[in-house]
């Protein structure tokens, strides 16, 4: 396996994590480690976590930094070979058989061939970036598929044959852990798993994606989330939400409500189930001005 | 092998081996892929090596302190200490897994009546119920794969006849092999699978009677089964069901009993029940699936979280069914009669009180849900 110690002047976790930062992406040493080691060892990276916690964001921010394209597969149940690797387009072929009448006519030619995000990054390894996300969501036959395809970022199509990529494609796999992946698949990757950021990390994410929002009420919204995720919700605050309720809150005051009142009539982008606003309806207040404070 | 090592590459294999020991599932691939790690990132400090071996190594997230304990015991010396157990209050309410994790239940959490007394227990009665219900258990294994519920596949398969969209790849290789001549057009349909089932067993001093043969059933129900997730509330909720899928019943009935800790202790099955909602990988496992509570519901005071806690349930559920042991029936004949508050309360929620008095009644109205929910 080719080890390369530095990708595009990347030569160590700080340099990515510092490339990642003017990507407004601010990994933890964890995620920034696990990240360039899985681009120096040609590994995929996994990564877990909560539904929130930027793991998503963090493959975005990692495509930006290595300047490739992102090529997104987003993993349902049911998804197959045909949705993931490639397929025929099956009435072009028709008709080119039926126009070709008598004449020799290949049928298997690269414009019958409909290439998916798994072949694409195969196809151009170096321009790419491969984001399998929410792997938990699929079945077990395809954990199997990507199996083999992860070990050796290759896709054997009986028409054609093997299709090998001349380097190992940058691939990052996301999931939610609604199930436990598969040993042979972790194996396979660096994994990493993303915790929420600590408060004042997120406090920094907060100010950076929302440019309006002033630094007093990061802090106040990241202390309420973090007290939020306190609670057995059915849904707690991810990141997106704590940055979404920061600038409704910031927009809220700025037509005049005082602050506890712009975060409580905001709390909707960041609680969006009825049963949880009902379970803390009796405390919401007092977190809210616990951290306004 | 060790010997052909340089001296400083030796601690770096001798981790993996170390992990093994402790039951990490470490592939040689990953001890290569960590050498190189420790040698790219310099290493320039014990945490390099550290955050390599997170990386490299991937301890599942629920035995991290383990591992970090291991780490720590190998690279700085540091002598392991007896498991650190947390001491919690018998009102403290947390989740145990059952990974294959080392903890052993602690032995102030076993009341008098604990896991030991529940084992002789068990067998006494099965002693006295042999014949009867081994036969029950036999002729549900049997009849359950075709009787419990079914859902539609999200995948499509090529069918003769019927389906729901064209099968255009069988077409095509078809017509090739007749110089482009289409005769018939193929058809693909999804096909029917086994609907995930979610057992919840009340393992609660008012269900002490009922509990193991819940756990037989359960064992029958996990061979027979496709998909099958089984937790058991008392004053905890434990997750049974890599040990309940076991092959041979008195493995997986004696793996369950030391994994449960909470056996024939209180009841709060509302808080249980919310603890189960309040991890999103739990709350997963009842997402349009068949929600089957084996419980009396006994709560003691107040049963508003039992009720709140039925309410999410119902509604992440494809259907959710209570079967409890006690259950009488209503005067019509046609379903029963809730006899404590809390199943009065939560009565409007779910989809059939049942009676669960007996593993056959509990394993006729399994078999009997799929017919009933189609009409």
């Amino acid at each position: 396996m080719p080890v390369r110690s530095i990708i595009v002047g990347i030569d160590s976790p700080e340099t990515l994590s510092q490339a990642l930062g003017s990507a407004l992406y601010l990994p933890d040493d964890g995620l920034a480690t696990a990240a360039y080691l899985a681009l120096a060892l040609g590994k995929p990276l996994l990564l877990e976590g909560a539904p929130g916690v930027g793991k998503t964001e963090a493959a975005k921010a990692i495509s930006a930094v290595l300047a490739r394209k992102l090529m997104r597969l987003q993993c349902y149940e049911g998804i197959d070979a045909a949705a993931a690797l490639y397929e025929w387009n099956y009435p072009r072929q028709m008709l080119a058989i039926r126009q070709a009448g008598e004449e020799y006519v290949n049928i298997y030619r690269d414009d019958f061939l409909i290439s998916r995000p798994m072949l694409e990054a195969l196809q151009k390894p170096d321009s790419t970036l491969l984001l399998i996300d929410e792997i938990d969501r699929s079945d077990h036959e395809f954990e199997a598929l990507l199996l083999e395809f992860l070990s050796d970022f290759q896709i054997s199509i009986p028409e054609r044959g093997t299709i090998r990529a001349h380097e190992h494609p940058v691939v990052v796999l996301t999931s939610n852990r609604t199930r436990e992946l598969h040993e042979a698949l972790r194996r396979r990757c660096v994994y990493h798993w993303i915790d929420y950021p600590d408060a004042a990390r997120e406090a920094q994410i907060v100010m950076m994606r929302a440019s309006s929002v002033a630094e007093g009420t990061a802090r106040a919204v990241v202390k309420a989330v973090g007290s939020l995720r306190q609670e057995a919700l059915a849904k707690p605050p991810g990141v997106a939400e704590t940055v979404e309720w920061a600038e409704a809150a910031t927009v809220l005051a700025g037509q005049g409500a005082d602050w506890p009142t712009a975060f409580k009539r905001s709390i909707g982008v960041a609680l969006k189930d009825q049963d949880d606003l009902v379970y803390l309806d009796d405390r919401l207040d007092a977190i809210i001005q616990g951290a306004a404070a | 092998m060790t010997a052909a090592l340089p001296q400083a590459a030796r601690p770096f294999v001798e981790f993996p081996g170390l992990l093994r020991a402790h039951g990490f599932a470490v592939a040689p691939e990953q001890t290569v892929g960590f050498i190189e790690a420790v040698g790219l990132l310099g290493p320039r400090s014990m945490g390099d090596i550290y955050q390599a071996s997170r990386a490299l190594l991937g301890p599942q997230p629920d035995r991290l302190d383990e591992f970090d304990a291991l780490f720590r015991v190998f690279f700085f010396g540091q002598t392991l200490a007896a498991p650190a157990m947390s001491e919690d209050e018998g009102d403290e309410l947390r989740v145990q897994e059952d990974g294959d994790s080392l903890i052993e239940p602690e032995a102030g959490d076993l009341n008098e009546s604990g896991g030991q007394a529940t084992k002789a227990e068990h067998l006494n009665v099965r002693h006295f119920a042999e014949v009867d219900e081994a036969t029950v258990l036999r002729r549900f294994r049997r009849a359950a794969p075709a009787r419990l519920p079914m859902r539609r596949a999200y995948r499509r398969r090529a069918t003769a006849r019927g389906g729901d969209s064209w099968n255009l790849r069988q077409a095509l290789r078809e017509a090739v092999r007749r110089d482009g001549e289409v005769l018939r057009l193929l058809r693909m349909r999804r096909k029917l699978k086994q609907r995930r089932i979610l057992l919840l067993i009340d393992v609660s001093g008012s269900m002490k009677t009922a509990t193991d043969g819940y756990l037989r059933l359960s064992h029958s129900l996990g061979r027979a089964a496709e998909s099958l997730e089984v937790f058991t509330l008392g004053t905890r909720l434990t997750r049974i069901t890599r040990a309940i899928r076991r092959r041979q019943r008195d493995q997986a009935l004696a793996m369950t009993s030391d994994l449960v800790s909470d056996w024939d202790g209180g009841t709060r099955i509302g808080d249980a029940l919310l603890a189960f909602l309040a991890v999103p990988r739990f709350a997963g496992f009842a997402r349009g699936s068949l929600v089957v509570v084996l419980s009396d519901g006994l709560e003691r005071g107040d049963h508003a979280a039992m009720t709140d806690a039925t309410q999410k349930l119902t509604r992440l559920a494809w259907r959710l069914e209570w079967l409890t042991p006690d259950a009488v029936p209503s005067a019509d004949g046609m379903g029963f009669q809730p006899q404590t508050q809390a199943l009065k309360a939560i009565l409007p929620y779910v989809d059939h009180l049942g009676d669960g008095s007996s593993v056959e009644t509990v394993a006729n109205r399994l078999l009997h849900i799929a017919r009933e929910s189609r009409s």
